[in-house]
């Protein structure tokens, strides 16, 4: 398991706050832009990097990702350039997390083996692979553990009956509570069922847990802050690129300034008071 | 199935949902309670003999089964080989064979206390056969369906409203078929509790792709009773064109392990394999995981899913149902395929040698049977999936008949 994930949780934990996990498409609007974003992200108080690994058919999300993975692959995004994207990000970078989220068929085309080594090479620290669910471990999840790479697994509102334990068996890293049935950047879910999935959650694993899906707005992470150990914002994230995109010429300069505070206001209204 | 034997090719899916190393489940832990609900609601039933009794008197009642088979004289004398016969799945209720599909999966989301329901749709005979289903059970039904597709199937378009039925045109991706079926899963993973999703073809997690052969396993079994009754022996040789594959599993499925029946998928080769613009995915595809299962898949070689083309909406779809997968790894069947411009003569042709009009789906087998009848000697039978009938395309076929000067 990743030292750099239960650090980036331990500190939190010692500052009394939860980690800001901030989600991003590699190449999304360029890989050059990318590389400027991150940077910018940490600069702003994100804890931890969820960079996508985009695909032409991403069935978990809703339009915004959509949207941000067919931009970076129309600009010539690859899985290797996701993960040069993340290389470089991790010799600027050397302690803050970076887990590659996304879908398995890039991976399996880029071959299993050769991806585990490289996703090492690159300081990555995790994987999220929404469309592998631990019915199908033997695809990549067993070896990739063997591998030292934190399988992360998302626990949603329809797991939390008798599927809890089998989803949490081979999870690593932290749990990814989605907290909406639903696709990404739609609805959002109220305080007391959060309240009520972590309890379940917290009596099944010591691993920490963050929450994601539908938190778009400053008070929202300052409240989900409260209950769970970190919170991701992704959809919200991205429609800012998405909006400097749609302006006549993109002004990268701008849109990594408005990236980074927006970042900010997540992370200064997460302190805990 | 009961009928398998040792060296059968109909002991498959595994447990996991594998055909060799096709299949599965490959989706998110949002739908991986459902799928699973899913198979275990199919697993009782198919065993309880009052839903053998109720689907039998559906099939017979209101889709009007057994479809006949018919010996196609005119095209038998026309490719001038082998006898045609043709299995008229067109005449079922709604105009196509997806309809025995639709009706079981309908019958198990009633058992399963479910009331609404969602269908991806491309050609729109598998919308319409479930907003048919819907309309005779009560049920609440949600059709995706890709902008493309809904403007060049308008016909059909109406029908599912008219049946009460409320149509989604889907503009993300590339507004077809293989985002139809993202968005349904998309709206599925938001509605898990109240919704039952009745896939139109034999691809997806498992349990459809196994689930959807044995309720069209009807044509093949009908098949095979009535070609011994005709000919008094089985026949030499079956051809069905393929989109996700669930009429030629039909067909194919009951004759698997028959080895002296020779037999011959059609994909749709588009403008041509060698252009690029085709939805042939065993000819031009690799294996891949796309929609909860993997299959062979038209794709670059970064792993991102192509557009497939072919001027018929219902096999414009860049994967296939990983069982045809299998079955084109092991060699048991051969899949071929066939043009547009192939399919548009076989479409006029067939109107006017036998007077039935097919959908453009059957017609690119027809198109296959055209080439491969002439090759075989004339006591030889070949029977080909006319699986649906063509009133539905005559919007867009029309001007192109006329542009090469046929009407
Ligand atoms: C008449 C007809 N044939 C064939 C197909 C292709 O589907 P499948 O390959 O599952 O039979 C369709 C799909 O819409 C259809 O309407």
């Amino acid at each position: 398991m990743s030292n750099r994930i239960s650090q980036c949780f331990a500190h939190a934990k010692a500052d009394n706050r939860a980690v800001l996990g901030i989600f991003v498409s590699a190449g999304d609007p360029s890989a050059e832009s990318s590389a400027a974003i991150l940077d910018e992200l940490v600069e702003n108080g994100a804890d931890m990097i969820e960079l996508g690994m985009p695909f032409s058919d991403p069935m978990a999300d809703g339009p915004a990702i959509q949207a941000a993975s067919l931009r970076a692959i129309k600009k010539g995004m690859t899985l290797a350039g996701t993960l040069d994207i993340a290389k470089s990000f991790r010799a600027r970078h050397p302690d803050t997390p970076l887990v590659l989220m996304g879908y398995y068929n890039p991976i399996y085309i880029y071959g299993k083996d050769a991806f585990i080594t490289d996703a090492l090479a690159a300081g990555v620290d995790g994987l999220i692979i929404v469309d592998l669910p631990p019915e199908e471990d033997s695809e990549l999840c067993d070896d990739a553990r063997m591998a030292g790479l934190s399988f992360i697994r998302l626990v949603t509102p329809t797991t939390l009956g008798h599927r809890l334990p089998v989803v949490l068996e081979k999870a690593g890293g932290f749990i990814y509570y989605v907290a909406i049935a639903g696709i990404t950047g739609t609805k959002s879910a109220a305080k007391e069922t959060i309240n009520a999935a972590f309890t379940r959650i917290r009596e099944e694993t010591s691993l920490p847990a963050v929450t994601g899906f539908g938190i778009r707005t400053a008070e929202q992470a300052a409240e989900i802050a409260h209950i769970s150990d970190g919170v991701v914002v992704g959809s919200a994230m991205v429609s800012i690129i998405e909006q400097a995109c749609a302006e006549e010429s993109l002004d990268t300069e701008k849109l990594v300034n408005s990236v980074g505070t927006y970042c900010r206001s997540l992370s200064e209204a997460m302190k805990r008071s | 199935m009961g009928d398998t034997a040792p060296n059968s090719y109909k002991t498959l899916p595994d447990e996991a949902g594998r055909f060799g190393i096709h299949g599965g489940r490959f989706v998110a832990e949002t739908l991986m309670p459902l799928i699973l609900e899913v198979e275990k609601a199919y697993i009782t039933t198919k065993s309880d003999p009052g839903f053998e009794t109720e689907l039998l008197y559906y099939q017979k009642h209101y889709i009007g089964r057994p479809s006949p088979l018919y010996f196609a004289p005119r095209l038998t004398k026309h490719f001038d080989g082998a006898k045609l016969y043709l299995k008229r799945d067109e005449l079922n209720h709604t105009g196509a064979h997806k309809i025995n599909n639709v009706l079981g999966q309908a019958l198990l989301a009633k058992r399963m206390g479910k009331t609404k329901i969602i269908a991806e749709t491309g050609a729109g005979q598998h919308g319409v056969a479930t907003a048919t289903a819907c309309a005779l059970f009560n049920l609440d039904c949600e059709v995706f369906m890709g902008a493309e597709d809904v403007r060049r199937q308008k016909p059909n378009v109406d029908r599912m409203r008219l049946l009460g039925a409320k149509v989604h045109p889907v503009t993300s991706g590339t507004s077809t078929l293989k985002d139809a079926m993202n968005e349904a899963l998309r709206y599925w993973v938001a509605n898990p509790e109240t919704h039952f999703y009745i896939i139109g073809t034999v691809a997806g997690p498992h349990p459809y792709p196994e689930m959807v052969r044995d309720f069209q396993s009807v044509i093949g079994k009908e098949t095979k009773e009535q070609i011994k009754q005709a000919e008094g022996r089985l026949p030499d040789a079956l051809i069905a064109c393929i989109g996700g594959g669930s009429n030629a599993m039909g067909l194919f499925h009951p004759f698997l392990d028959d080895e002296s029946v020779a037999i011959y998928g059609v994909e749709a080769a588009g403008h041509g394999i060698e252009t690029g613009e085709h939805a042939a995915s065993l000819t031009g595809g690799e294996p891949g995981i796309l929609h909860g299962n993997r299959t062979y898949l038209l794709q670059t070689k970064e792993g991102q899913i192509k557009d497939a083309h072919s001027i018929s909406a219902g096999l414009d779809y860049p994967g296939i149902g990983p069982e045809h997968a299998w079955l084109h790894d092991i060699g048991r069947v051969n899949y071929v395929s066939a043009t547009d411009e192939e399919a548009l003569d076989m479409f006029h042709l067939c109107s006017r040698l036998e007077g039935i009009i097919p959908a453009l789906e059957p017609s690119h087998a027809l198109a296959f049977a055209s080439k491969f009848l002439p090759s075989l000697d004339k006591d030889k039978i070949v029977i080909l999936n006319m699986c649906g009938r063509g009133d539905k395309d005559l919007e867009a076929v029309l001007p192109l008949l006329e542009a090469r000067s046929k009407l």
